[in-house]
């Protein structure tokens, strides 16, 4: 282990950080979305509906990340009416196609989360509120939206944090990532160790701070 | 079609042998995996703190930094490493350690990170009195560790282990990035050659979607084999 050549190479790779963070946070904040929405469409009483929500997920979860986002990048490039669409200003860029893959992605697990804490949701509760004359909008927001979201948490959690690693398949279409520029060092310089070292420990840090202001909020509303 | 047929006008004999290989990568893996999950999750379990510590070092790292961070050391530093080693023995030539090697090492090091908290929760969720029991019977500790422990920490540890294995089976397309020649590979190079990306990747996904429903099916067995007598 060679202490000054890490530290050398320290500020890069805590620069490159940025954009790691960046990319978990955007994907997991649109990812809601995706996975309340599915969540939703699961809960449905329409068969159609509730297929459509049970085969994203499985064929989401049933495929590595990887390929979702080699088809997104370079699979949907191919398809002429993309590239003429106003889609194809998004779809060039690496940036918002590792967003898309890893949103669909964590929409996927995130759906299933979301969706066992609804399940697990006391009947009572819901039947007392409407018995005291909730409307059925006051009734999600108010009753079934908070309970989930408190159930859901530990499980959203681990979520987070596989998220954060899957960021790192970014650097597979060009990004510069953390893992995207600790590669690029390593293939330069052929220190491996120091390298795996100081951006594993960044990573690490990261899933400790994920880990932590989960346990916090877990500590927070819990009842 | 065509693009699928068997031969040497088709990419289908490529593509499943790349399965085959995916398979085998996989099933090296998990294997490595579960040795080290023994080891670590005794170590976890230990009264001893230092081995607690080393268990606890050994999950949070590797379950905690990505996988293709994993693959780089071990792709870049497995031959460092090895020659390394060698080099004690008095061997001072070149040794490139081939790329099924460091793939299986590396997916079946983070394999056995997840396989070791799986081993420690099953083991103790065991009921203490089995433990008590087979001492009072005057068992060796050998023997009611194979006999008594380890089968129904099984039967519990299956749909976890269930888990691991669709994690370790997706994450074996990462090994493509060392030129190892599984589904993600094979169909990297289909797909430059016949620039046919779409294809060729959904054809991959299918591949893999076969793969991890066909697991569950075999896993969901096992469950029920294992929980007959309860």
């Amino acid at each position: 282990m060679d202490l000054d050549f890490a530290i050398e190479h320290f500020p890069r790779l805590l620069k490159a950080a940025k954009l790691t963070i960046e990319l978990t946070l955007l994907s997991l904040f649109f990812g809601i979305f995706v996975g309340v929405f599915f969540a939703i469409l699961r809960t449905s009483k329409n068969r159609a509906l509730f297929f459509i929500s049970y085969y994203y997920s499985y064929i989401l979860r049933g495929t590595p990340l990887l390929v979702q986002i080699f088809i997104i990048y370079f699979g949907l490039a191919q398809l002429e009416w993309i590239r003429e669409s106003f889609l194809w200003v998004f779809l060039k860029e690496p940036y918002t196609c590792a967003i898309l893959a890893f949103t669909l992605n964590t929409g996927a697990y995130s759906s299933e989360i979301f969706r066992s804490a609804f399940e697990t949701i006391n009947k009572g509760l819901v039947e007392a509120a409407k018995g005291l004359g909730l409307s059925k909008i006051n009734v999600f927001f108010k009753i079934k939206l908070p309970i989930a979201i408190r159930q859901s948490l530990p499980a959203y959690g681990n979520e987070m944090i596989l998220m954060l690693k899957g960021t790192s398949l970014a650097s597979t279409v060009t990004l510069l990532d953390l893992t995207g520029v600790a590669k690029h060092i390593i293939s330069t310089t052929f220190r491996p160790v120091e390298v795996f070292i100081v951006a594993g420990s960044i990573y690490l840090l990261m899933t400790f701070i994920i880990h932590n202001f989960i346990k916090f909020l877990e500590k927070k509303y819990s009842y | 079609m065509g693009l699928l047929a068997y031969g040497d006008t088709g990419w289908g004999d490529e593509l499943f042998f790349a399965t085959l290989m995916t398979i085998a990568v996989a099933a090296a893996a998990i294997f490595i995996g579960f040795f080290l999950a023994a080891i670590f999750a005794s170590f976890k379990l230990s009264k001893i703190k230092i081995l607690n510590l080393i268990g606890s070092f050994y999950t949070t790292v590797f379950r905690g930094v990505p996988e293709l961070l994993v693959i780089y050391l071990f792709f870049f530093g497995g031959s460092g490493a090895v020659m390394y080693v060698a080099r004690i023995f008095g061997y001072d030539g070149y040794i490139e350690v081939n790329a099924f090697i460091t793939g299986a090492f590396s997916i079946g090091i983070i394999s056995g990170a997840y396989s070791t908290e799986v081993f420690r929760g099953a083991i103790q969720s065991i009921n203490r009195g089995q433990f008590e029991a087979s001492k009072v019977l005057g068992l060796k500790k050998k023997i009611y560790y194979y006999k008594i422990i380890i089968p129904q920490m099984l039967r519990l540890a299956i749909p976890n282990i269930s888990n691991v294995w669709q994690i370790t089976l997706k994450d074996t397309s990462l090994i493509s990035v060392t030129g190892l020649v599984e589904i993600m590979r094979q169909s990297y190079i289909a797909a430059g050659s016949t620039r046919d990306p779409l294809f060729f990747y959904s054809f991959a996904a299918v591949l893999y979607l076969f793969l991890t429903f066909l697991s569950m099916r075999i896993f969901n067995k096992l469950e029920k084999h294992y929980s007959k007598g309860y």
